[in-house]
């Protein structure tokens, strides 16, 4: 091969920006971790969750990270799976993102749980009936996967094994969002979840979501750290994403289509499509509209330049969306009755039959965006201890 | 020199005594609950216990069972509330067609293929060789997948600090629970809380018995009468019967 070899270095973070960012994420943690801790004390019950809602605003956040994660590593497999060298110079920066969203999303899951004290039963009694099982091993494998990774691109002498750990790691990363996607898809008792159509769509969610955030980062450690990022590359990783963005509207296309042609969905489509008030909202704003309408006209529009602000921009949709569209499935899902008596009225004192309320708790937000700042907090902590960042993200030839 | 009482000879005098009755009383107490499965061995596959509830003989839409199992198992749910835990609930259900309203209880349905015990990543959601579906206290982490995967809405996650627990119905915040089939009963055989609210097996408004045994009241009653269970397209096989469903 004739590309140039490719220079890594640490930045030195002692900038009064990069001290106020750290210091600002740092803030960000204490607040999810008091929020965790509040939410241990008291119980759950001052949260908006309930036994109809048992999975709110954390899962939200928690699924998104850990869908973005599997996503955040596809620039690295496009440069070491597929042969793209343009890639490569950002390889390592992408899967130290996938490594921490992971950790971040994982950290909001466990924190959410109602007994987090007992993370050493999760991990030492294992039921592999349960998806859920298969999943812990899904997540813990896939951060030793992106560590060897990582070491493999990093380390000179191992450069030889980055193509076969890549294959390695983008086979694990499409289990793990399968895994995460069967999480719904294999519930019979939810009438918005029960599909096969669940698994491949969010891995489609991963592939726009981890882009995107992958993006929004890159465009703002190459403004942060004065490296201009080629726009070239730039052009072709925002084409992706628009591509990406598409394939998510596509699924969602195929998935409620599928469920409007059954009747016996009918009752569950009318509720998400047209009388579902926030979670109707939410889809036709959140994830059609900004999470993939907006993303392709700044995309592909061709009045529009490419300027790393537009791409910037569209990233930012695709995020938004990805969040409306992961609260349309995870709480309108829930929101929606079960169907005890099939062709029947059901009431009673626990709302069945009818519509859950959920409103988000202060403490959920906060622990959702603490998650948050971890990951971006492990990020630009690494990017001072690791030398991740190649020198230049110019344009190659 | 005075003569101080040997107070040790008495001492080994009364251990002996305690230590006796100690060894003799589980043999004595065996004797009174003579079906009851003597503790240590394990609930048989032979056995599945199921539960039937005639609607036609249920007059008050499960209020009395409802009352029974709070009473019995130490759980309060305020009206409206749905953070409460509710082990048994009624549900009104009304037939669109011709207005016909049954109020009925809905609880842990017993399933023989309970989705909970699939979801549930740590085991701890599981179910006994009698048919028997329960949540251990100690392995639950509250992850609440269950709660989502059980089609009958069934399962409690608990919000809040709880206190006055049953020592027979261990209950915890943080952790999921549901029906036990009053099980602490049924292992010294004794029939559910709720079936003894109306009268007992032998009344029929709810009959507690084996559905393995084709001799049973309950397999009597399921085999003889129009009967159903909710959902059974799902393949769940509750073991749980309803009589009299509109």
């Amino acid at each position: 091969m004739n590309t140039p070899r490719i220079t890594y270095q640490r930045i030195k973070g002692e900038s009064p920006a990069y001290l106020g960012w750290l210091g600002a994420l740092g803030l960000l943690i204490v607040l999810g971790l008091a929020s965790a801790w509040t939410m241990e004390h008291h119980g759950h019950v001052i949260t908006g969750m309930s036994n109809r809602i048992v999975w709110g605003l954390p899962h939200v956040f928690a699924v998104f990270m850990i869908v973005a994660a599997s996503g955040a590593l596809n620039v690295a497999s496009i440069a070491s799976v597929f042969g793209q060298s343009a890639y490569k110079p950002l390889a390592p920066l992408s899967t130290l993102l996938a490594l921490a969203l992971l950790i971040g999303g994982l950290s909001v899951l466990v924190l959410d749980l109602g007994r987090p004290d007992r993370l050493i039963v999760a991990m030492t009694t294992y039921n592999f009936s349960s998806i859920f099982a298969w999943n812990i091993y899904l997540y813990v494998g896939f951060i030793a996967v992106g560590v060897v990774y990582l070491w493999m691109m990093l380390e000179r002498r191992m450069n030889a094994y980055t193509k076969p750990v890549g294959v390695f790691a983008f086979i694990w990363r499409l289990a793990l969002t399968t895994g995460t996607g069967s999480i719904f898809g294999f519930l019979v008792a939810r009438q918005a979840w029960d599909a096969a159509i669940m698994a491949p769509m969010f891995i489609a969610l991963s592939l726009a979501f981890g882009l995107a955030v992958f993006l929004v980062l890159t465009i703002a450690v190459s403004r942060q750290t004065e490296r201009e990022l080629g726009p070239v590359l730039l052009r072709r990783l925002a084409r992706l994403l628009g591509i990406f963005a598409a394939v998510v509207l596509y699924f969602a296309a195929a998935q409620h289509l599928t469920n409007l042609y059954a009747a016996e969905h009918a009752a569950v489509e009318r509720f998400i499509l047209f009388e579902g008030g926030i979670y109707t909202a939410l889809f036709w704003l959140g994830q059609i509209g900004i999470g993939g309408v907006v993303p392709l006209v700044l995309i592909f529009a061709p009045q529009l330049k490419s300027s790393a602000k537009t791409v910037m921009w569209a990233a930012i949709a695709v995020i938004i969306g990805g969040f409306a569209q992961l609260y349309v499935i995870i709480i309108g899902g829930q929101a929606f009755p079960q169907i005890l008596f099939p062709g029947r009225i059901v009431e009673s004192s626990f709302a069945d039959g009818g519509i859950a309320a959920y409103a988000p708790g202060l403490p959920e937000l906060g622990l959702g965006l603490g998650g948050v700042a971890l990951a971006l907090a492990i990020v630009t902590l690494a990017i001072t201890v690791l030398a991740v960042l190649p020198t230049t993200m110019a344009d190659t030839d | 020199m005075t003569h101080a009482p040997d107070r040790s000879r008495r001492a080994f005098l009364a251990a002996a005594g305690a230590v006796t009755g100690l060894a003799l009383a589980p043999g004595v107490t065996l004797f009174a609950p003579a079906m009851a499965r003597p503790a240590g061995t394990a609930a048989s596959d032979k056995v599945r216990w199921g539960l039937l509830i005639d609607l036609n003989k249920l007059d008050d839409g499960g209020a009395k069972g409802v009352a029974a199992c709070s009473a019995e198992n130490g759980w309060t749910a305020a009206e409206g509330s749905t953070t409460d835990a509710r082990w048994i609930r009624m549900v009104k259900v009304t037939n669109p067609a011709n207005k016909t309203v049954q109020t009925l209880p809905m609880m842990c349905q017993h399933c023989a293929e309970p989705p909970c015990v699939d979801v549930c990543p740590t085991g701890a959601s599981m179910k006994r060789a009698d048919g028997i579906v329960l949540v251990d206290k100690h392995t639950c982490i509250g992850c609440r997948y269950c709660v989502l995967a059980c089609p009958y809405g069934a399962r409690s996650f608990i919000h809040e600090p709880l206190t006055g627990q049953r020592s027979h119905a261990p209950r915890g915040k943080g952790t999921v629970e549901s029906c036990t089939l009053c099980v602490h009963r049924v292992d010294s055989d004794r029939e559910p809380a709720c079936v003894e609210a109306y009268g007992g097996s032998a009344r029929g408004t709810m009959v507690f018995g084996d559905l393995n045994d084709p001799a049973s009241d309950i397999s009597k009653l399921v085999a003889t009468y129009a009967t159903q269970q909710v959902r059974p397209d799902l393949g769940t096989r509750p073991g749980v019967w309803y009589r009299g469903l509109a």
